[in-house]
């Protein structure tokens, strides 16, 4: 259209280029696959922070909850590989074999009805999108079309992920209660725990993550990213534009739920195991300062924002764990006092302009870096 | 429930906040392509009546009618869509956005959530946000960003706006406050220009340029219609000098 | 069973619920006036407990470490003191953060919650990482039994006297001080009560801590009934906001009632589940009515 869209949306392509050449290049060039894999850890986590960018930075709307979706796909995820693991044989010393352990020390005797269709991978794949998403969509259409939003919508979905975390833990026959669902093995017969999966795995991640990204890009593009950014800032005025907002809000509420939904299922075939540690309100408010470091706004950013808090929390937890919640503390202060546009907006704010200093200084043809590379270790 | 030729008919509607009636009882027809004027001393109610209209409140008592169809239970949305305009009295556009891009969100088209992911800024479109641009003068700004604009101009960009939805019904709530004498003629003029194939509310104090503009007035009083009919019998009306001189 | 029996159970029971319920009621206090009246999302509020009870566990360790006579009278005095150093604390917090973040609701949620990460770990180096309790006076342990077979705990009617006389101080505070005056006008509007020369900022800095200061008699009469983490606070945190938003924010009333409601269906449910499910049904039946109605128990239809 204009000049100065086309830089923008060039912009944009080429921070995700550098992020995927990242992510796919120099981060598995440089490290063993036991860090690599921590890496995708990581980034399964990046899959919630940015559906929060659409949800909070674009849509105005600030979800403590959803570490309830994040553990729901990858529950659903663990379901499947847990029923796997527990075929009759490898689980003959049970008094009822052929259903998973913990059931078996909570004394059930027969798989329960929930957990039947998981024996299927498909219909668990179609689970990990459609139990998250279904979830958001009634809450939403319940919440948006009251008009809950700000600090109530909050409140509220910070109640659902205590509920569901109260839940898991309480029905352990049914869930694996606090330890969660634990020693995942295969994926229809493939080991996920040896080296090569562990690779393979990380690059799907990351593939997974660049077409997410790219994804929500176009939306951002389209009429709905700025109808989104409208009604953030002009509700009302919008509503009498003839559109339902509510419907808007349901939409970029479901979109964040599967976003988080995939990341939690990558998160338990990385890692093995799910448990409810992830699905509480302590993890989903951890879940939006990684968006908030990144910059509320900015996708690729919060990929870095996840990226780095992570590292920190990994090296300062191992080397002075009474330092991190400090730390902690002093980032999420910090992060809304001064820099509310995060990473991204230090960037935008500082770096480019000295880069484009640089460059005018130095009269070089050469072109100009387009994102700084904040989490590079 | 009859039928009529009215546009818009509210009849006997009521509206009451903590048992504080706002609204008691009122009646108000509009014409095809009238302009209709309200005035009243604040606290009157004119606000809310467009709030009622619109939908932003909803009636305690009372129908109204547009194009013989029931709007009370009607949602905003789904209002606008039947071809009701509102704008708000302080001006409301998308300050972040470009002047384009305040105009483009507004074309009544790519409404739902599907529509609006589909939704190409067609030629069509283009043309349309021009040919709006050049009726509210801001054809200079477009590539501005809407936060730029003086306080006139924000004005003109809100009717604007709801001009891309050509709506049949087009309300204002005091379109020329905080504007400047030369603002208030190039208002004055808009207003004549667009009423054209429309019918208009308009809210204003400004007497001599609800003189300018108006058809018809309506004055309203502590939630009633106190008079109504042409701007000289209206003023000349005892009851309305009354309410305005005090007793 | 017998009928007195089946008195005592019922007896029993409408205790518990009766305990709960003082115990929302006063968590939800301190939160429903600094949420209510001044639309500040305070996530540090359970560490504003915290501070309260540990200040509890000092005063009851220097009362054993240097005048043991004192120990069955140091209660009251160190439930006063926990007012005022969880208030000292609140004054500094909002001076520091909380008025930097007035127009943004949501970021003050989030560097309130870094607040209590940071107020957690300051608890932890300080007291250590293990659970710690007071020496409690004699006068607070045991039971009071009326009739045989009926034991009625005195923490938990030293926590309703308690919640009793603070819900009364608030009421006085905010219908008949001056500073309830100013809260009232500064709630109302914000730019009229600057006008008329309320000092709106001061204000906002006592209303914050005096919520802070009732949240540290909370926390101080909590000790009474079970012991105090680093971590205690976060426990409490999302039940009080509940609470509040339950009962509609703007109104004390309706936290009251709202606390009442929650605590009778969680003993009721109690009764017939384990807790957990408990937890989980209560706390889902609190989710439903706020989504089929949002602005909570109490709410006034104001014209806009």
């Amino acid at each position: 259209m204009n000049a100065c869209f086309e830089r923008a949306f060039a912009s944009r392509h080429t921070a995700l280029i550098l992020l995927m050449v990242l992510l796919a290049v120099v981060l598995p060039a440089s490290l063993d696959i036991f860090r690599l894999n921590l890496v995708g850890k990581y980034l399964s986590y990046a899959f919630v922070a940015v559906g929060l960018v659409m949800l909070w930075g674009y849509g105005g709307i600030l979800s403590l909850g959803q570490g309830v979706y994040f553990g729901l796909g990858g529950y659903c995820m663990a379901m499947f590989l847990k029923l796997e693991a527990s075929d009759p044989v490898s689980t003959r010393i049970q008094s009822t074999p052929g259903i998973p352990d913990f059931m078996d020390w909570n004394q059930l005797t027969e798989l329960p009805l929930l957990w039947k269709p998981f024996r299927h991978l498909p219909l668990a794949m179609l689970a990990v999108i459609l139990v998250p998403a279904l979830l958001a969509f009634v809450l939403g259409v319940a919440m948006f079309k009251r008009r809950v939003s700000g600090v109530y919508f909050a409140i509220m979905t910070q109640a659902v992920a205590l509920i569901l975390s109260v839940l898991i833990i309480g029905q352990q026959g049914y869930t694996g209660g606090v330890n969660g669902i634990t020693d995942l093995k295969t994926l229809l017969g493939w080991d996920i725990r040896s080296d090569s999966a562990h690779y393979i795995l990380y690059f799907t991640t990351v593939l997974l993550l660049g077409l997410v990204i790219h994804a929500c890009q176009w939306v951002q593009q389209s009429k709905l990213g700025t109808l989104l950014l409208a009604m953030r800032d002009k509700e009302d005025r919008v509503r009498f534009s003839g559109y339902d907002v509510a419907s808007f809000r349901t939409f970029v509420f479901c979109l964040a739920a599967i976003l988080a939904a995939l990341g939690g299922a990558m998160f338990t075939l990385q890692v093995g195991f799910m448990s409810p540690s992830f699905v509480g309100i302590v993890p989903s408010i951890e879940l939006v300062i990684f968006t908030a470091v990144g910059g509320r706004m900015s996708l690729v950013g919060a990929v870095y924002g996840t990226l780095l808090v992570n590292l920190g929390k990994t090296y300062f937890s191992e080397s002075f764990p009474d330092l991190w919640l400090f730390l902690m503390a002093a980032l999420f202060i910090g992060v809304v006092m001064a820099f509310p546009d995060g990473l991204a907006g230090i960037y935008a704010t500082s770096v480019r302009p000295w880069l484009l200093r640089r460059r005018t200084a130095a009269l070089v043809a050469a072109p100009v870096p387009q994102d700084g590379n904040p989490a590079s270790p | 429930m009859s039928n009529t030729d009215y546009l818009l008919a509210v009849e006997d509607i009521t509206v009451s906040f903590d048992g504080f009636k706002a609204i008691e009882g009122l009646n108000l027809y509009v014409d095809q392509g009238e302009l209709r004027v309200i005035i009243g001393p604040n606290g009157a109610g004119k606000t809310t009546l467009l709030d009622l209209i619109c939908g932003k409140t909803r009636a305690s008592a009372g129908t109204i009618r547009f194009k013989n169809q029931e709007m009370t239970r009607m949602a905003e949305h789904d209002i606008v869509r039947a071809g009701i305009g509102r704008k708000f009295q302080t001006p409301s556009i998308y300050e972040n956005l470009s002047v384009f891009k305040n105009l483009e969100v507004s074309f009544p088209r790519g409404r739902s959530v599907l529509g609006a992911l589909a939704f190409r800024c067609t030629d069509e479109v283009r043309e349309r946000v021009r040919a709006v641009a050049d009726e509210i003068g801001l054809t200079g700004s477009l590539e501005l960003g809407a936060g730029l604009l003086s306080h006139g101009q924000k004005q003109w960009l809100e009717i604007g706006m709801l001009l891309m939805q050509d709506p049949e019904l087009l309300m204002l709530d005091e379109p020329i406050a905080g504007m400047s004498a030369r603002e208030r003629e190039l208002t004055a003029e808009l207003l004549a220009r667009i009423c054209r194939n429309r019918a208009m509310i308009v809210i204003e104090h400004d007497m001599d340029f609800v003189a300018r503009i108006a058809h018809k007035v309506t004055v309203m009083h502590q939630g009633k219609i106190l008079a109504e009919g042409p701007m000289d019998a209206v003023k000349a009306d005892p009851r309305v000098i009354d309410v305005y001189l005090g007793h | 069973m017998s009928p007195s029996e089946l008195f005592n159970i019922v007896a029993m029971q409408g205790f518990a619920g009766l305990s709960l319920f003082s115990v929302l009621l006063l968590m939800g206090l301190g939160l429903a006036i600094i949420f209510g009246q001044m639309g500040v999302i305070n996530m540090a509020h359970g560490e504003f407990m915290t501070i309260g009870a540990y200040t509890i566990y000092l005063c009851s360790h220097l009362a054993e470490t240097f005048s043991p006579g004192l120990v069955p009278y140091y209660f009251p005095l160190a439930i006063l003191l926990a007012f005022v150093a969880a208030f000292a604390f609140g004054w500094l917090a909002e001076w520091l953060l909380i008025r930097h973040l007035y127009k943004r609701p949501l970021d003050t949620l989030l560097a309130t919650w870094g607040l209590s990460l940071g107020m957690q770990q300051g608890f932890r180096s300080t007291f250590g990482p293990k659970e710690v309790s007071p020496t409690l006076p004699d006068w607070l342990l045991g039971s009071w039994s009326p009739t045989d077979g009926l034991d009625i705990p005195i923490n938990g009617l030293f926590v309703m006297v308690i919640t009793l006389a603070v819900c009364a101080l608030v009421f006085l505070a905010m219908f008949r001080s001056r500073w309830g005056l100013r809260v009232r006008a500064t709630v109302a509007n914000r730019a009229m009560a600057n006008a008329t020369g309320i000092d709106t900022r001061r204000t906002d800095r006592l209303t914050y801590a005096i919520g802070c200061g009732i949240a540290g008699i909370a926390g101080a009469a909590f000790t009474t009934i079970g012991s105090t983490g680093p971590t205690s606070g976060s426990l409490y945190i999302v039940d009080a906001f509940l609470v509040v938003t339950f009962g509609g924010a703007a109104s004390l009333l309706g936290t009251i009632a709202s606390a009442f409601s929650i605590a009778q269906v969680q003993s009721i449910s109690e009764f017939f589940l384990t807790g957990s499910m408990a937890k989980v049904l209560t706390l889902s039946m609190i989710l439903v009515i706020l989504m089929m109605r949002p602005q909570g128990l109490f709410a006034s239809k104001v014209r806009r």
